[in-house]
């Protein structure tokens, strides 16, 4: 178990010094630096003292090693097309991107869940039947395409809603939330569905299929013979075991959901860090796409250490196989 | 379909023949589903061939464009100069139709060539880490499980971000699509790698293998002439849920403007500038490329499943 953890520790580390490394050389190889801090009047004393002074006359690994430093300390320099250190817009754009993703997050495991136990149970019913078809349809649907179509129904033609950002937040100790006021709601509802809806799908699908493969087992017929009630029977004896690989499955699509942030965040332009990474993109704004993809590789790779370790702590058949070998 | 190609035959009739008795073609005859996935594919994909043909004008050629004729609705005249287009044009005046048949072009040309370069690169890597086993299969699944745990759209938008950062800026958009490419074959390729993988070392330890090392082939032959066309088809089911994948992905990038260039728009595009006019009324300029995009990755997909479960039979 030890070494297993360690291995995979190590692992994380090894692909984070390579996306370092990768992030580090956009730095380096892309234009001049010098260049894009220096106006046109310069003498070449100027370009000689701050060249000293942001070490580039370095050899390449201590530079290496530097730029990590200042990574791990949250300092990716200046954004070229804002003129303001990399952190600080980051930090003013978390909180819209991590609000939009807790909403259709938990939108997407209770409902989720939800709706798979019920086409689970009414298996051959008319309604289930009509729920695992419309999630056929929306899971070859395109992102941005599902964004469009709610944008047109309830904006456009109903003009019940906002089509884009985060209407009136209001600021608690540097974190700006839309959660209360009206309009911050009303603006976060179709971003979340929309983020939502493929994970949702995608749960729906996992709980259903488990779901009847449990109920099929021993133990649920038991469960019956015993003259439990239904309800007992579906929730504490059949949802249980079912949740192990709806939390692996839900752990590792919350990457995704941040990651498909970008796309939903660019439809509704939600002022969050997804939309500031395309910006960067479109831009070539080199510090802010490289503290993109540090932060988002720092992330991927702790969810998935994390749910490959609680795999450990959850399923208790794991650990006994565990101690064995 | 490769026993059906693969066996000698004296006239191309009896191949024919032969093809059309296969329990493939029997398969493909019988699922009305597939017919009608293959046809719409063949559809989009002649007129995309064929657009410059096709298109009653050509959206790129600013003498044909007259900004008279902007936002006309589909199928009624406009009040100037009282031209008809079939699907409506766009706010310079650009017929939509003809659009989203030069779109149609991007979006194949850019998906089917990355879904190849990915098969390429996969098949190859796969093949290696099977055959040659040691500290090559372990980097290679490394990377592999590694890239995996990233969702490929991120990952493609990643490479296509690194890559315009390098690419001087003169070249940036000509070079827009070939990075575009690259991007989301460097996405995809994992799929390949592992179901090769999976599949070659299951064939490696088969007698003919054996045989072939026997009489003193090399690896090289042996890994391609022998191994390769018998784990081919779980790569050609692979390579077509992945086009629908490709397809998509593209139309996703440049959605959000990180893709095709404007000068060479794709559908995906034609979404992007047809966003903006949803609120004003002018709904054609969206409505149509969407409903070309949807078609068009609906038909690849439903066609890549069935072909799953035509090349499976114990699924069947």
């Amino acid at each position: 178990m030890l070494a297993y953890i360690v291995r995979r520790a190590f692992q994380s580390f090894v692909v984070l010094l390579v996306v370092g490394l990768v992030a580090f050389s956009m730095f380096r190889f892309v234009g001049d630096p010098i260049d894009n801090m220096l106006g046109q009047e310069r003498t070449q004393a100027d370009i000689e003292r701050l060249r000293g002074e942001l070490g580039l006359d370095l050899p390449f690994p201590v530079q290496y090693f530097k730029f990590l430093q200042g990574a791990a300390q949250g300092n990716f320099g200046v954004s070229y097309r804002q003129g303001r250190p990399v952190s600080t817009i980051i930090k003013e754009r978390a909180p819209a991107t991590l609000e939009l993703a807790l909403v259709s997050g938990v939108l997407a495991i209770t409902v989720g869940i939800g709706l798979g136990v019920f086409t689970a149970i009414r298996r051959r019913g008319f309604a289930a039947n009509a729920i695992m078809t419309i999630s056929l349809v929306g899971v070859s649907l395109p992102t941005f395409l599902i964004g469009i179509l709610l944008i047109y129904v309830f904006s456009v033609e109903l003009n019940l809603l906002p089509s884009f950002g985060r209407g009136e937040t209001v600021m608690i100790g540097g974190w700006s939330t839309g959660f209360l006021t009206a309009s911050g709601l009303k603006a976060l509802i179709l971003p979340a569905i929309t983020l939502g809806l493929y994970q949702m799908t995608l749960i729906m699908r996992l709980v259903r299929s488990e779901m009847l493969e449990v109920l099929r087992a021993d133990y649920i017929r038991f469960a019956r013979a015993r003259g439990l009630n239904d309800r007992v029977i579906n929730f504490r004896h059949a949802l249980k075991n079912t949740l192990v690989p709806v939390i692996t499955i839900t752990g590792l699509q919350l990457g995704s959901i941040i990651a498909f942030a970008i796309i939903t965040e660019t439809v509704f332009q939600w002022p969050g860090v997804g939309l500031l990474f395309i910006n960067a993109i479109q831009f070539v704004d080199i510090p802010v796409m490289a503290a993109y993809l540090m932060l988002i590789s720092v992330m991927f790779v702790s969810i998935n250490l994390i749910v490959d370790l609680l795999y450990y702590a959850i399923d208790p058949r794991l650990r006994t196989e565990g101690k064995t070998t | 379909m490769t026993q059906a190609t693969d066996t000698p035959s004296t006239a191309p009739k009896s191949r024919f023949a032969k093809f059309w008795d296969s329990d493939f073609a029997w398969a493909f005859r019988h699922s009305p589903v597939a017919i009608i996935a293959a046809l719409v594919v063949l559809l989009l994909v002649l007129a995309a061939v064929f657009a410059p043909l096709i298109a009653p004008h050509n959206p790129f050629d600013p003498a044909t464009l007259n900004l008279m004729n902007g936002f006309t609705a589909p199928g009624t005249p406009n009040a100037f100069t009282q031209e008809t287009f079939l699907l409506g044009t766009d706010d310079q005046g650009r017929d939509v139709f003809s659009t989203i048949l030069y779109g149609l072009r991007i979006s194949l040309f850019v998906g089917a060539s990355a879904v190849f370069l990915a098969m390429i690169i996969g098949v190859i890597l796969g093949l290696v880490a099977a055959y040659f086993g040691g500290w090559a299969e372990t980097i290679i699944m490394r990377i592999a499980d590694v890239q995996l745990t990233f969702p490929a759209i991120l990952v493609a938008m990643l490479i296509f971000g690194v890559a315009k950062g390098f690419t001087p800026p003169e070249y940036r958009d000509e070079m827009a699509i070939w990075v575009l490419i690259v991007a989301i074959a460097l996405s995809d390729w994992v799929q390949f790698a592992r179901v090769v993988r999976g599949a070659a070392l299951v064939e490696k330890n088969k007698e003919y293998v054996q045989a072939a090392r026997l009489i003193g082939r090399g690896s090289i032959p042996i890994m391609f002439r022998h191994i390769l066309p018998n784990v081919l088809s779980p790569v050609l089911v692979i390579a077509t849920i992945s086009l629908a994948l490709a397809i998509i992905a593209e139309a996703t990038l440049s959605f959000l403007g990180v893709g095709a260039p404007p000068t060479q728009p794709s559908l995906g595009t034609l979404i992007r500038v047809g966003q903006g006019f949803l609120f004003s009324g002018e709904w054609w300029i969206l409505f149509f490329p969407a409903c070309t995009l949807l078609g068009l990755a609906l038909s690849v997909n439903l066609l890549g499943d069935w072909l799953r479960d035509a090349l499976n039979p114990k699924l069947r």
